[in-house]
């Protein structure tokens, strides 16, 4: 059950994924990214992180993507159009692509020690409560921090979203 | 087929996320789709940084997960204002024609 879960939601994430880079209107990539948040969240869910699953879906396909589709309606965003570029770009930027991703996947096989396969239900500390007791104890300062972040991002996006710049 | 799955696809699955988020940002002409492909390789990460945190039996994983979502969401709320703004002077959205810094 678990590998027929991995391999549904894995082939789901990089099919949107694909179809994020080919699609020419932005509004059709911003629904493969939430397809790809999606299926993500279901394979948090798998390795035993269901905060995590419930942020993803509120916070990245939920918050960050509304504000996404909201400003691509809102500058009625068309499909891009294809300038004359060089036409080495192309194969040349793919076959680098590959070669980082075959180096990337050989790593991961060669260097990741022996594990034992993914259970669902193997490890159960990402409940709210195991990630509240460790936010607010041991990465309480880090935490505070982000709050300050999140302000100035605000106050950043009130600024520049003026009229008068 | 086997019942589970070795941990080493979840990042592999990641590292293939990661690739096309590279791919559209250098290929995708958009400032949008391209904003987008940066969230992608942030959600690329993330996987990777819950799959080891499953395989240590951490939650410090988890946590670190949450602070790159904390950061995405006031990076996309600043970026989408910047490329608002850059919509209102130029009434474009394609990144080559937004090339002032290159003279």
């Amino acid at each position: 059950m678990d590998a027929i879960l991995f391999l549904l939601f894995a082939t789901l994430a990089v099919g949107c994924g694909i179809n994020l880079v080919v699609q020419t209107h932005p509004i059709s990539s911003a629904l493969s990214l939430v397809g790809v948040m999606g299926s993500l969240a279901v394979l948090y869910l798998l390795l035993g992180a269901e905060f995590m699953a419930a942020a993803q879906m509120i916070v990245y396909a939920g918050a960050i993507m509304v504000l996404f589709v909201f400003v691509i309606m809102l500058l009625n965003a068309g499909a891009e159009t294809r300038k004359a570029r060089s036409k080495l770009a192309l194969p040349l930027g793919a076959a680098g692509l590959f070669a980082l991703l075959a180096i990337l996947i050989f790593s991961v096989q060669a260097l990741l020690p022996r594990t034992d396969p993914v259970r669902f239900g193997a490890f159960t500390g990402g409940t709210a409560k195991a990630i509240g007791q460790k936010l607010f104890t041991e990465y309480l300062l880090p935490f505070e921090v982000t709050s300050v972040l999140i302000l100035i991002a605000i106050l950043g996006a009130v600024v520049l979203a003026r009229k008068e710049i | 087929m086997p019942s589970a799955v070795p941990l080493s696809w979840y990042l592999i699955l990641s590292a293939i996320l990661f690739c096309l988020g590279i791919a559209g940002f250098i290929f995708r002409r958009n400032i949008i789709t391209v904003f987008m492909s940066i969230e992608l390789m942030l959600n690329a990460v993330n996987l990777s940084f819950i799959a080891f945190s499953y395989q240590l039996r951490q939650v410090d994983g988890h946590i670190f997960s949450f602070f790159v979502m904390v950061v995405a969401a006031a990076e996309a709320a600043v970026g989408l204002a910047i490329i608002l703004t850059v919509f209102k002077n130029r009434a474009t959205l394609a990144i080559d024609d937004v090339s002032s810094m290159n003279n």
